[in-house]
């Protein structure tokens, strides 16, 4: 059947494809959106970053100008400590299930970030504050609070399996997985729902909205599957998540990057990691030094 | 899969194969050369204990004189030893006693000193029985006099010689409910000086009957001391009456350090003496080895730890534990696929369990956990930094710890004091993580996490106090290779975990 397991994905994948010293591009939310800036991969627009406790003062005018953005801890992983803001009005900040913050609210919990109560062991941190993605109202019904985003597993260059995540009640707005989100596996060849999963039980409708899921067909496809090898190419890693979301005015933008992706996308596409491997394996040399848009066309037909 | 990964895999077996072949090769030299056994015996076991003598000269002369233990029943001394830079030893039978003498001309701050005997565990009756001490008496002043009186006379009625006698007393005194009488003469000696007013008594009403001091015997233990216990004699025989002690400490063997009245250790010239032992114990499997043991001239093959001081040795044993406790770890995450909630806590977990024994352990841990994780969710609505607020979950660890201390002693439960040696810092971020879990994933995947932890710590916990497993990690330093070579071999494994199968149902389900 195919499927990669965790001590499969850690020895043979992970540790064989992407270099230690790679990691910390993907890991620093505000290297990746360098890098991608360099690498022209679309992100969304950075408006700034918070780097120390004393820059906390001068917040409310750096604030003030931008309307909706979202607060991200650039060492964070699994969407911990994002905050959201949709809209401000005066003094008070609009969370996207509606409520209100004020000015030392944001402020402390920016000075979280930076103490490092959401990065991994704990480090000190820096908080990214970034333009809010609109989403295209074609997803309205799809995705509760969150914006849905796609998952792309990009491997040596290609990408061989995606899926799209939608948060629901369940996961509070959270787009993983095990939380209660739903996963809708998408077909590489087409962006189209091949499987849904919430609590590895397959469904049809969202819990939630009642949406159909498995009419979901992604417009414009390959230009995103093509952001995501992109995405891997400027990285230098052979085995990435790309989580990437759709702008209703600027198309498809790199949202972050992941170089330990989990293996629950197998579980919402209900097909295994290990056969697309071997195919990627098994193609000719000179074909890896293609460019990204070849790359993709040929992923397109290989996989359904 | 391409070629440098196929020959670093190739290096990977390679190594794996040389540190099996060197740790078993090492592990039957040992067996065949210095005889010892695979499997732990009980037979001919020696206890190679270790008295530090520890007092601060004032630059004046000092001589210091410690009682050496004797042939006794149970025991035989096979040799004997000092250390002491600068100090002349000698062995000599002070005022009657067996004494190892220390002198010097001038000793000035922080002074160690130490005395090693060879005792070998034996079943003989080859020893000269110590006569019953001359009688002391005693008296008591009113209340105190008739309260004895009526003690003894209750005793007395109630049983039908000496050594009856002396248990009827005993279990008068440590009744749960104690009686009028009793608890007056407990309130006036106290509890610590039980053993002398039984002893005083006991002479009141003529049988020979003394305060001694024995050494309760335990493999790996340091720091330990000698224990009062009450030895009673009627005609030529005596007995030994423990008591006062846990129930695991009952059953461990005593050896007599001072086997009548006398002293234990007597400082002139030094200040502020303290006295403790280090004990350790190693099987053989005849006499014959015993002694080529004891002369030992260790050859590099023969590279043991068993050539370390006393207390150092007991500190490897617990030590070369840990790499037991590692492979557990890594066989549960490896191939079952066990969440905990940190990696090598359980260990350190089942470290704490082997001190406290495993139920104390379990609830001890239990209850600290629970009690900070309702502390620390109250913290998290004050919004401290980090590093504060793990500081301030130590501390209060610490304070659960103390108040679980008291109060479990206060109602009597000595093994609550136990709870001490749990590592805090670990606990404290044991705390810490379980609380950000709680508030992040749910109860849920913290009652997973935490049944996960705790199984791998009793899992561990059984591996490592098992007696074949302590015998082989501690006699054979070899098979800590071979523990190597599996734990690399584990971590080279690329197949699916035990609960994966049950993850990835679905899939296959939809295949079909």
């Amino acid at each position: 059947m195919g499927v990669v397991g965790m001590n499969e994905r850690n020895t043979r994948i992970i540790g064989a494809l992407n270099p230690r010293s790679l990691y910390p591009l993907v890991d620093n939310k505000l290297k990746t959106k360098l890098l991608a800036a360099e690498k022209g991969v679309a992100t969304p627009a950075l408006i700034g970053a918070v780097k120390t406790q004393h820059d906390l003062k001068k917040l409310s005018e750096f604030l003030a100008p931008h309307d909706g953005f979202a607060i991200k801890p650039a060492k964070g992983s699994g969407g911990k400590g994002i905050l959201v803001i949709a809209s401000q009005r005066k003094d008070t900040f609009i969370k996207p299930n509606g409520q209100e913050l004020l000015i030392d609210d944001v402020r402390r919990h920016i000075s979280n970030i930076l103490s490092g109560l959401f990065s991994l062991g704990g480090a000190p941190d820096v908080a990214v504050v970034e333009a809010l993605v609109r989403p295209d109202s074609m997803y309205e019904n799809l995705s509760v609070e969150g914006v849905p985003d796609i998952r792309i597993i990009v491997y040596r260059g290609f990408p061989i399996m995606a899926m799209m995540r939608l948060s629901t009640r369940e996961s509070d707005g959270k787009a993983n997985l095990h939380q209660g989100a739903v996963g809708v596996g998408l077909t590489i060849s087409g962006g189209r729902a091949v499987n849904a999963v919430q609590f590895n039980r397959t469904i049809r409708e969202h819990p939630d909205s009642g949406a159909d899921l498995m009419s979901i067909h992604i417009p414009g496809w390959a230009a995103l599957l093509e952001l995501g090898a992109r995405s891997a190419d400027a990285t230098g890693l052979g085995y990435i998540g790309a989580d990437i979301v759709i702008d209703r005015d600027r198309g498809p933008l790199l949202l972050e990057l992941n170089a330990r992706p989990g293996l629950a996308i197998q579980i919402a596409n209900g097909v295994g990691l290990a056969f697309r491997i071997r195919d990627v394996d098994a193609i000719r040399s000179q074909f890896f030094r293609e460019s990204a848009h070849q790359r993709v066309m040929r992923a397109m037909t290989m996989f359904d | 899969m391409n070629k440098s990964a196929q020959s670093s895999r190739f290096s990977l077996f390679a190594l794996v194969g040389l540190l099996s072949v060197l740790g078993l090769g090492q592990s039957i030299h040992r067996h065949i050369v210095y005889d010892i056994p695979w499997v732990p015996g009980t037979e001919k076991s020696i206890w190679s204990i270790e008295a530090s003598i520890q007092f601060f000269g004032r630059g004046d002369p000092v001589s210091v004189n410690l009682r050496r233990p004797s042939d006794q029943a149970g025991f035989a001394v096979l040799d004997e030893s000092g250390a002491s830079p600068g100090y002349g030893l000698s062995f000599v039978d002070h005022i009657g006693l067996p004494t190892a003498q220390w002198s010097i001309r001038e000793a000035t701050g922080q002074q160690t000193l130490y005395y090693r005997a060879e005792v070998l565990q034996r079943d003989t009756e080859d020893f000269d029985e110590e006569p019953p001490p001359r009688l002391q008496s005693r008296s008591w002043e009113e209340p105190y006099a008739t309260a004895v009186e009526a003690v003894l006379d209750q005793a007395f009625s109630m049983s039908a010689d000496p050594f009856s006698l002396t248990r009827q007393l005993i279990s008068q005194f440590r009744a749960t409910d104690l009686a009028q009488n009793e608890q007056l003469l407990i309130d006036e000696v106290g509890e610590q000086n039980l053993t002398n007013l039984l002893a005083d008594m006991l002479q009141s009403r003529d049988i020979p009957a003394t305060t001694v001091y024995g050494l309760l015997l335990e493999d790996g233990r340091r720091r330990q001391r000698l224990k009062p216990l009450l030895r009673v004699w009627s005609d030529e025989r005596s007995e030994v009456f423990k008591f006062g002690l846990s129930a695991v400490e009952a059953r461990l063997p005593v050896l007599l350090w001072q086997p009548t009245r006398g002293f234990v250790l007597d400082v002139t010239g030094g200040t502020g003496s303290d006295l403790t032992f280090s004990m350790i114990r190693s099987e053989f499997t005849s006499y014959g080895q015993v002694a080529a043991a004891l002369g030992e001239g260790d050859d590099f093959l023969g590279f043991s730890i068993h050539t370390l001081p006393i207390e150092e040795q007991a500190m490897f044993k617990t030590i070369l534990l840990l790499p037991i406790g590692a492979l557990v770890v890594c066989l549960l995450r490896i191939f079952v696929g066990l969440s905990t909630s940190g990696t090598f806590m359980p260990v350190l977990i089942a470290l704490a369990f082997i001190e406290t024994s495993l139920l104390t352990g379990l609830v001890g841990f239990l209850l600290v956990v629970a009690v900070g994780l309702m502390i620390r969710s109250y913290m998290s609505h004050l919004n401290l930094l980090l590093v504060a607020r793990i500081s301030a979950v130590i501390i209060t660890v610490i304070t659960i710890i103390a108040l679980f201390s008291v109060f479990s002693y206060r109602i009597g439960l000595t093994e609550g004091l136990k709870i001490t040696f749990f590592p805090m810092i670990i606990l404290s971020w044991t705390v810490e993580r379980m609380s950000i879990l709680w508030e992040e994933e749910g109860w849920r995947e913290v009652a997973i996490q935490g049944s996960g932890s705790l199984l791998t710590a009793v899992l561990a916990y059984l591996a490592m106090t098992n007696p074949w497993v302590r015998h082989l990690s501690f006699n054979f330093i070899g098979l800590q290779f071979v523990a190597l070579a599996l734990i690399m071999l584990l971590g080279s494994y690329s197949g699916y975990r035990l609960l994966e199968l049950r993850r990835f149902k679905p899939i296959v389900n939809s295949v079909k």
